[in-house]
C-alpha cells in the first residue's frame, strides 16, 4: 500500500524530518487561502498513485496568486493517467542548491533491508542505478540489529555527500530506516532532499509504501489506505476481501491461487483477448465468496465475457458450483456470458450442479479460456 | 528416490488445533504421512485426529522424535512459529501461512543462516513424495509416483501443470511448492540442486512467476550445473508494473525489473524451453522422457 505525498510526509514531520511547509487542499479556494499562508513560490502538486507526475502536468510552480488560481484550477480534476486529481498539496518553494536521494528498500535476493544513497537526487533513482550503478552508495542492514550508526555515516560518506551537512543527511537515513521499521515500510525514499542556499537539508519529496501484509499491526496508516484507494472497484475489492487488480481488457477472469489466477489472464492474452482483471477468490472459498466475486466482474462494465477458473485443493468444486448457481438464478437475464471450468477436489460433483442453463462448461483451462475470448469478441462487436 | 521429505519424515504440526491445522492434519494422516506430535502453546495434553498436542515444538520433538515440522500459524505469530521451529534443530520446517509481514521474515532469514534448518515456504502449498508423505495442504489424488521433479512459487498452478503431467501417467519424485512471498527459505536453486543430485529424477518442471530474480539465478544455475532435462513455466505474461498479483512476491517493480520477459529470456538462454500454456510443458517433459 503506498501513500500519499502528504500523508508519508507527515509521517515523516512526526518523527523529526524537516519538510517544506504545507496544506492540503481539494477547491481553488483552498489553494488561494493556502498560498496566502505559505507564500511564493508555492509548488502545487496532485496527489495521486502515479509515477512522473512533473512531466505529465501534475506539479506546477506559482509565484503569485493569479498563477495559484490557475493551476489549481487546471490540476484539480484533471486526469493523470487514468486517475482523476481530487487532493493538491500547496507547498513552500524551497531554493536549493544540490539535490540527493537517500532511501531504504527490502533486497529480496539477500533477504535484508538496504541502505542507498546518492549525490544523484531529483532525477529517476532507476535510471541513475542503471547508468551509473557507482553514483549510489549501499549499505546493507542486518534486520536483527537495525542500521547502526556507524552504517549510516559510513553509506553516507561514500555517496560523497558534501561534508558540512554529511552529519543531517545521516541523521534523516537513521530516522527513515526507525520508520522503515516501525512502520512496517517495504520502501521508504526521499528524492530529493534538497540542500538549501542556507545549508539546510529538507525532504522535498516523499514516498513509502508500507507492507500490506503487516497493516494488521499498524491501524493508523490501515486508516490511510481507504482515502488511498483508487479505483471504485478496487475498493469495493477491499471490502470483499479479494486480490484484485483491474486492467483494461474486456475478458473477467475468476480464479483461485495467484499463479493460476495470472496463468489463466496470460492465456487470455495468448489465445487473442485482453484480461479485464486479475481475481483470486483465495483458497477455501464458499459459495458467498463465489457469488461476490461474480458480483465484482459483472460491476465492471469494460467485461463483456467472463472466465472462472477452479483447481480446487482446499477449494471445492461443488461449494464452487453452487455459488455459481446461487449468483446466475436470480438475475432474469445472464449479463454476461460465463465459462467455467472446475478441476481438482469434488470437481466431479461440482460438474453436476452446475445449471449449464445459465453457464458453459469446458472441461480445461485451454479450451474455457478460449470459449470465453471467443464468448467477448462475440459480445464486444 | 526423493528428496527432503519420505515415509521415514516425523511431523510435528504447528497450530494443529485450528481449523485449517486439523483439516490438514487428517488429511496428510490419511495420505499416509507420520504426523508424530502436534505443538500450540496451552492445549499441551490435548490430542487431535490421534495425535498428542504439546505446549512447545521442543517437547513435542523431545517426546515424539519428530524431525520436521509443518507450520499453520496465523501470519501475525507465524514468524514466532518458524523461530521455535529452527530452535529446535529439525531437519525441516515447511511454512504453509500466506501474510507473514515482510519484516519479520527478514528476521527469520537472518536466523535460517545460522543453522542447518532447510525452511520451505512460507506462504506455499508445501512438498509432497507422491506414495510417500505430504507436509502441506496439496490434493494428495492428483499425484501420481514417478520419475518428474516440480517445483513453484505457486500452489494452484502447481496441480495444473501435475494433473497435465499425470493425465499423461507421468509420475512424479517429489513436489515442491517453495512459496510466493518476497523473501522464502528453500529457493529455486536449492530445489533443482537437490534434484539434480537424486538419481531418479529424470527431469523437472520449475513454475515460476513475476517478481525478484529467483528465476534469472535458477537459470544460471542450469545452464552451469546440471545435466537433468527442465521445461519451465512462468506466471504474469500480461501483469501490469508495480501491482501485486495476489502473492506479495508477485510484483514487477516500477523499473521494469521481475518481468516475465526477462525470466523467460534467461532461462531460454540456459536452453531451458518454457511452455505458453500448462499443456505445453507437459510435452517437452514427454519429449525428454
Amino acid at each position: 500500500m503506498r501513500l500519499h505525498e502528504y500523508q508519508a510526509k507527515q509521517v515523516f514531520a512526526d518523527a523529526g524530518i524537516p519538510v517544506p511547509d504545507s496544506r492540503l487542499a481539494t477547491t481553488v479556494e483552498e489553494v488561494v487561502e493556502a498560498v496566502s499562508e505559505i507564500g511564493f513560490p508555492a509548488a502545487i502538486k496532485a496527489q495521486v498513485h502515479v509515477g512522473g507526475r512533473g512531466k505529465a502536468g501534475g506539479i506546477k510552480i506559482a509565484t503569485d496568486e493569479e498563477e495559484a488560481r490557475q493551476y489549481a484550477d487546471e490540476i484539480l480534476g484533471m486526469d493523470l493517467k487514468g486517475y482523476t486529481v481530487e487532493k493538491v498539496l500547496v507547498e513552500s518553494g524551497v531554493d536549493f542548491e544540490n539535490e540527493l536521494y537517500v532511501g531504504i528498500t527490502m533486497d529480496r535476493g539477500e533477504g535484508e533491508p538496504v541502505a542507498m544513497v546518492s549525490t544523484e537526487g531529483g532525477v529517476d533513482i532507476e535510471s541513475v542505478a542503471e547508468e551509473t550503478p557507482d553514483a549510489i552508495a549501499r549499505e546493507h542492514i542486518d534486520p536483527a540489529f537495525g542500521l547502526h550508526p556507524y552504517q549510516a555515516r559510513k553509506v553516507v560518506y561514500d555517496a560523497g555527500i558534501p561534508r558540512d551537512v554529511a552529519g543531517d543527511v545521516a541523521s534523516i537515513l537513521s530516522t527513515l530506516y526507525d520508520l522503515y521499521e516501525s512502520k512496517d515500510a517495504s520502501e521508504i525514499e526521499i528524492n530529493p532532499v534538497m540542500i538549501t542556499a542556507d545549508r539546510e537539508v529538507v525532504a522535498a519529496d516523499a514516498v513509502m509504501n508500507i507492507d500490506e501484509d503487516a497493516l494488521f499491526r499498524q491501524p493508523d496508516l490501515a486508516e490511510m489506505e481507504d482515502e488511498a484507494a483508487a479505483d471504485e472497484l478496487e475498493a469495493k475489492a477491499n471490502e470483499y476481501g479479494f486480490d484484485y487488480v483491474r486492467l483494461s481488457g474486456n475478458v473477467g477472469i475468476i480464479g483461485n491461487g495467484a499463479g493460476l489466477v495470472m496463468t489463466t489472464l496470460d492465456l487470455v492474452d495468448y489465445y487473442g483477448g485482453e484480461p479485464a482483471n486479475f481475481l483470486d477468490i483465495g483458497g477455501g472459498a464458499k459459495a458467498e465468496r463465489v457469488a461476490n466475486a461474480l458480483d465484482m466482474v459483472f460491476s465492471d462494465e469494460n467485461v463483456d465475457a467472463v472466465v472462472f477458473n477452479i483447481f480446487g485443493g482446499i477449494t471445492r468444486g461443488d461449494e464452487v458450483a453452487k455459488g455459481i448457481n446461487e449468483a446466475l438464478e436470480q438475475f432474469d437475464e445472464i449479463p454476461k456470458k460465463v465459462v467455467v471450468r472446475l478441476a481438482g477436489t469434488n470437481a466431479e460433483e461440482g460438474m453436476e450442479i452446475l445449471n449449464t442453463d445459465l453457464v458453459e462448461v469446458e472441461a480445461t483451462l485451454e479450451d474455457a479460456v478460449q470459449q470465453a475470448v471467443e464468448n467477448a469478441q462475440e459480445a464486444g462487436q | 528416490m526423493s528428496i527432503f521429505v519420505d515415509d521415514d519424515t516425523r511431523v510435528v504440526v504447528q497450530g494443529i488445533t485450528g481449523g485449517e491445522g486439523k483439516f490438514h492434519t487428517e488429511q496428510m494422516i490419511e495420505y499416509g504421512t507420520n504426523v508424530v506430535a502436534g505443538a500450540v502453546p496451552g492445549k499441551g495434553g490435548q490430542s487431535v485426529a490421534g495425535v498428542p498436542v504439546y505446549d512447545t515444538v521442543d517437547q513435542a520433538v523431545e517426546a515424539e522424535d519428530a524431525d520436521a515440522s509443518v507450520v499453520f500459524v496465523p501470519p501475525a505469530f507465524a514468524g514466532d512459529a518458524v523461530f521455535e521451529a529452527l530452535d529446535t534443530d529439525l531437519d525441516l520446517v515447511v511454512a504453509i501461512t500466506e501474510g507473514i509481514p515482510t519484516q519479520d521474515m527478514a528476521k527469520v532469514n537472518k536466523r535460517l543462516s545460522e543453522t542447518d534448518t532447510r525452511l520451505i515456504g512460507p506462504n506455499c502449498p508445501g512438498i509432497i513424495t507422491p506414495g510417500e508423505a505430504k507436509l502441506g495442504i496439496l490434493p494428495g489424488n492428483i499425484f501420481e509416483s514417478g520419475d518428474v521433479g516440480l517445483v513453484s512459487r505457486s500452489g494452484t498452478l502447481t496441480y495444473q501443470v501435475v494433473s497435465n503431467l499425470t493425465e499423461r501417467d507421468i509420475g512424479q519424485t517429489t513436489a515442491i511448492g517453495i512459496g510466493g512471498d518476497p523473501i522464502i527459505g528453500t529457493s529455486f536453486v536449492d530445489a533443482l540442486e537437490a534434484f539434480e543430485a537424486d538419481t531418479e529424477t529424470k527431469a523437472v518442471v520449475m513454475c515460476g512467476e513475476i517478481g525478484g530474480e529467483d528465476e534469472e539465478q535458477a537459470a544460471k544455475y542450469i545452464a552451469e550445473n546440471m545435466d537433468t532435462p527442465v521445461a519451465g513455466f512462468i506466471a504474469g505474461r500480461t501483469a501490469p508494473p508495480g501491482k501485486r498479483m495476489g502473492h506479495a512476491g508477485a510484483i514487477v517493480s516500477g523499473s521494469g525489473t521481475g518481468t516475465a520477459e526477462s525470466k523467460i529470456d534467461a532461462l531460454n538462454d540456459a536452453g531451458v524451453p518454457v511452455g505458453d500454456t500448462p499443456n505445453e510443458v507437459a510435452d517437452y517433459i514427454e519429449d525428454f522422457l
